[in-house]
């Protein structure tokens, strides 16, 4: 069979902050047939995403088309007018990328924005669009497909909406579908759905991927051949399996000679004595959710008794799925969304639940950061201006000591202190994300907030920011509570980790514990999640017990028993789903929630059943 | 000090480049210009007040009688009377546009920011209202409280205050979800200042377009209201009242039907024209943005 998307020596540039044109793309040659899953692989700033965009005739703003041809289908598409490229774009090319929050508007709904290209480009009519999109939003494991699309963006979870945008890519039956780290935002119970998700939709509708990634264990997974980038060029191509275990190249051997371990606890981490202290921050028996409470409930709760501590400068890692609760658990800590059981503890003093009534001393103390960097800034002012605001609201401070403050906070977080003069889209995503914890530093808190503050970004710009925040960490005494979807980022961090599930705490202790047996039947599942380096692994995992248990059933938030009941490999009918687990208290303030002893709950992850 | 690694910032511009405007925008901007002019000068360069009739021919023809646009059903001067027509009409129109924009925007945005059971009432108040198409309403006000020129402002400003009220409180829903003002609320900032210093600058491009077609709208509805008799009362020249006044010099192909018409017809023209023109400029950078 023909290709379907031809790139014939292909040559871009792009402009450097002080402004020559360098080239990115250097003589790259590639072919995608239908059917079949290219995948391109290479460090941060190989091109990969430059040439998987090219497909769609599209360069980056500061970037340039200098040579070379690409041909979708038979037609050059680097030439068309820009109307042509919109057809094609829109109907014949999906583009799933790594931040799904810039692709949704927040003013009208889900289901409005997904069927809205397939009536516009007049495949199918309204009634067709929509039992579509609940068929998608099915495959990608989302909550509640039939009603989902009646909600607004911000009412879904990050990792939900990454899963819609996907959702609404696929919904115009594309014949090229490009994938730009498309997982990276997901966690790896739902990633491993998705990736299974994705591979049915591409085998069934014949179609052509890209998928562009970092993670040599996702290509294993998806890929059916596999590109090699290195500063623009080609290093080497072949057949998955020939590439990961018989690779020819110098630098193919590197990439897979530093393919990141698996989930290790962090060397300092495991020795900090925890319980010497009181907690700074301790949340106690907190109820939470959203909707207009009727009858001391909200219309939906989303949190369920929970009991967490946080040490003083200590970081504690949080952990769960996707929609779990938690950021909602952010959200209750700084006020935003108050909780209504329960109580947050600073110091052992009781909050209040709003942050209306909380007062400017308690605010101060606890400081948080958001997950996506885009929509953290207000696009009208400037960085100093960000940076100046608490500094002026909690410290008074004024003029030139304020000024010379945020130079201070700007050499903090690795940035020059010129950045202060500039507007928010003037920065990249890693530097608005360290402008982002300069801000919170700003305050000089007890207690940071990080919610998944690296998943919107490229990894090696990630990896940078946790770097960061560990020396920070070392150097100040403040405490950091680190939400993430991302075990093993969390396990290289943090000294603590609290696994959630379903808005209830599964397990929680110090890092090596959690990682080490007895494991609670979710937290292994968890383990058992991260791919392995190998094809077939996505079939051998889906055919293990617990992940055949995990399929069964989506999350279901429900009010008895167990939550993970439905997924649970070691459900006791009659018990787990009626009663609530108790909690085992081990040694160091390990807790495990569970029906099972201790004793039952020893055997290794990813053991087939 | 070294920048954070893959850090790649684009350079800091700060220059402003004039937009490429075109023919038309230059045109549309002299016609303004041109009536901006008349307005504000109105009695420096009229030849004649607005009231005086200067001949006994009514309908004079242009040129006639060192009349420079010739005379009116009543034998006034047909320039003069344009001239002080555009500092009726346009003024009349502007002040019921920056009044409808104080109302609707700070309802709009108490309705968007509180929401609950405030934005509830007060949007389908505002519903109630918009449901009437609006030379019905305003015919209805201006029947209830008279035609003097308070009342007429204050008419057409509340009805457009409603539209106004739309996109605020859009505006304002559409910037309280974002993350930074959560940022905002987290750290104990006080409604008002949320308000002033994260809602307003972000709505003030948006707003400043939709002032712009307020007030084509403004103009619009003052002339029809005016033309149905119910607007602006003589001996004052409004566009408006000026067609309605010499229907019957149309059997005679008179220009003093025809210029106000035009008059009205090429303010509001231009003024669409611009607003459209930097509209579409906005989409681009928001198009722009998407695709990255
Ligand atoms: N404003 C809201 N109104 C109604 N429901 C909401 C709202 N915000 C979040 N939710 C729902 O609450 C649940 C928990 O959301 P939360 O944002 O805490 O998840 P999360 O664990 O942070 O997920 P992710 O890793 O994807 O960010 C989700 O099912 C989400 O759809
Ligand atoms: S309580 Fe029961 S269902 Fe829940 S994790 Fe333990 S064994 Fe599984
Ligand atoms: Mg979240």
């Amino acid at each position: 069979m023909s290709a379907l998307l031809r790139i014939e020596d292909l040559h871009m540039e792009g402009r450097r902050p002080t402004g020559e044109w360098m080239p990115i793309v250097r003589g790259v040659s590639l072919e995608a047939r239908r059917g079949e899953v290219l995948a391109l692989i290479g460090e941060s700033g190989a091109g990969k995403s430059t040439i998987a965009l090219s497909s769609l005739a599209y360069a980056r703003p500061g970037c340039r088309f200098t040579g070379g041809e690409v041909l979708f289908d038979g037609t050059p598409v680097l030439d068309l007018s820009l109307e042509q490229k919109r057809e094609m774009r829109g109907r014949r090319v999906a583009y799933i990328a790594q931040s799904a929050a810039a692709a949704f508007n927040v003013a009208h709904t889900l289901a409005a924005q997904i069927t809205e290209g397939p009536a516009v480009h007049g495949t199918m009519p309204q009634a067709e669009a929509d039992t579509q999109m609940v068929d998608l939003a099915r495959r990608m494991r989302l909550p509640e497909p039939e009603r989902i699309g009646r909600k607004y963006p911000h009412q879904v979870s990050g990792g939900q909406l990454q899963r819609l945008l996907a959702v609404m890519a696929m919904s115009c039956g594309p014949d090229l579908l490009v994938f730009d780290e498309p997982t990276t935002a997901i966690d790896v119970t739902t990633q491993v759905e998705v990736l299974a998700a994705f591979k049915d939709v591409i085998r069934e509708s014949g179609a052509a991927a890209l998928y562009v990634t970092h993670d040599l264990a996702v290509v294993a997974q998806m890929a059916d051949r596999i590109i090699v980038l290195y500063g623009g060029e080609i290093m080497e191509q072949g057949g998955t399996d020939q590439i990961l275990h018989e690779p020819r190249h110098d630098y193919t051997r590197q990439l897979m000679a530093a393919v990141r371990p698996p989930p290790r606890a962090s060397g300092s981490g495991a020795d900090l004595e925890s319980s010497a202290q009181p907690p700074v921050l301790s949340l106690q028996g907190i109820d939470a959710g959203y909707g207009g409470v009727k009858g001391g409930k909200p219309g939906v709760q989303i949190l369920f008794d929970v009991d967490v501590d946080i040490p003083r400068g200590q970081a504690v890692g949080v952990i769960g799925e996707s929609g779990c609760g938690k950021s909602t658990m952010a959200r209750v800590i700084s006020g935003l969304t108050p909780s209504f059981e329960g109580e947050v503890r600073l110091d052992g003093k009781t909050l209040p639940p709003d942050v209306k009534h909380r007062d400017k001393k308690d605010l101060q103390r606890v400081q948080l950061v958001l997950q996506m960097p885009d929509v953290s800034f207000n696009p009208k002012k400037l960085v100093a201006q960000a940076l100046g605001r608490p500094l002026e609201f909690y410290l008074g401070m004024t003029g030139a000591e304020r000024d010379r403050r945020v130079g201070e906070l700007l050499n903090m977080v690795e940035l020059p202190a010129d950045y202060a003069g500039r507007f928010p889209h003037e920065l990249s995503g890693g530097e608005k994300q360290r402008v982002n914890l300069a801000r919170a530093l700003a305050a000089e808190p007890d207690v940071i907030l990080c919610d998944e503050v690296t998943s919107a970004l490229d990894t090696v710009v990630g990896a940078a920011i946790i770097k960061l925040l560990e020396s920070l960490q070392e150097r100040l005494d403040t405490a950091f509570v680190f939400i993430s979807h991302d075990l093993s980022t969390v396990a290289s961090f943090a000294n603590r980790i609290v696994v959630l599930y379903a808005g209830r705490v599964a397990e929680q202790g110090p890092t090596r514990r959690i990682l080490s047996p007895p494991y609670h039947p979710y937290t292994r599942l968890l383990l058992s999640s991260v791919p392995e380096m190998r094809t077939g692994w996505l079939e051998d995992h889906r055919a293990t017990r617990e992940a055949e248990q995990a399929m069964a059933d989506v999350v279901n938030i429900g009010l008895t028993g167990c939550p993970f009941h439905t997924r649970c490999p070691l459900m006791i009918p009659g018990t787990c789903d009626v009663k609530r687990p108790p909690v085992h208290r081990l040694e160091e303030d390990h807790r495990i929630a569970c029906h099972r002893e201790i004793g039952e709950l020893q055997e290794a992850p990813g053991v087939h059943g | 000090m070294s920048p954070a690694p893959g850090a790649t910032a684009a350079p800091v511009r700060r220059e402003f480049r004039f937009p490429p405007l075109g023919v038309y925008g230059y045109v549309c901007i002299a016609v303004l210009l041109f009536w901006l002019f008349a307005a504000l000068f109105a009695p420096y360069i009229a030849p004649h007040t607005e009231s005086a009739i200067v001949t006994g021919t009514s309908f004079a023809p242009i040129g006639d009688e060192g009349l420079l646009l010739g005379s009116d059903y009543l034998g006034r001067d047909l320039a003069s009377r344009l001239i002080y027509g555009a500092r009726t009409t346009l003024t009349l129109a502007l002040v019921a546009t920056i009044l409808a924009f104080v109302l609707g925007v700070v309802t709009g945005f108490i309705a968007g920011i509180a929401g609950g059971w405030t934005d509830s009432v007060i949007s389908r108040v505002v519903d109630a209202f918009i449901s009437f198409p609006t030379i019905m309403l305003a015919l209805l006000i201006v029947s209830i409280f008279g035609t003097s020129l308070a009342a007429l402002v204050c008419a057409i400003g509340f009805i457009e205050a409603t539209r106004v009220f739309r996109i605020s409180r859009a505006l304002a829903v559409n910037t309280m979800t974002q993350d930074f003002v959560e940022v905002a609320r987290a750290r104990g900032e006080s409604l008002w200042w949320i308000l002033w210093n994260e809602v307003f600058p972000n709505a003030f491009v948006p707003l400043s377009t939709d002032f712009g077609l307020r007030y084509t709208f403004s103009i619009l509805l003052l002339s029809a209201l005016s033309f149905l008799g119910l607007g602006v009362q003589p001996p004052y020249a409004d566009w408006g009242s000026m067609v309605k006044d010499n229907m019957t010099g149309i059997f005679v192909g008179a220009a003093a039907v025809l210029l106000p018409a035009l008059a009205i017809f090429t303010v509001t023209l231009s003024i669409n024209f611009l607003v459209d023109w930097n509209l579409a400029r906005a989409q681009k950078d928001i198009s722009d943005e998407l695709v990255k």
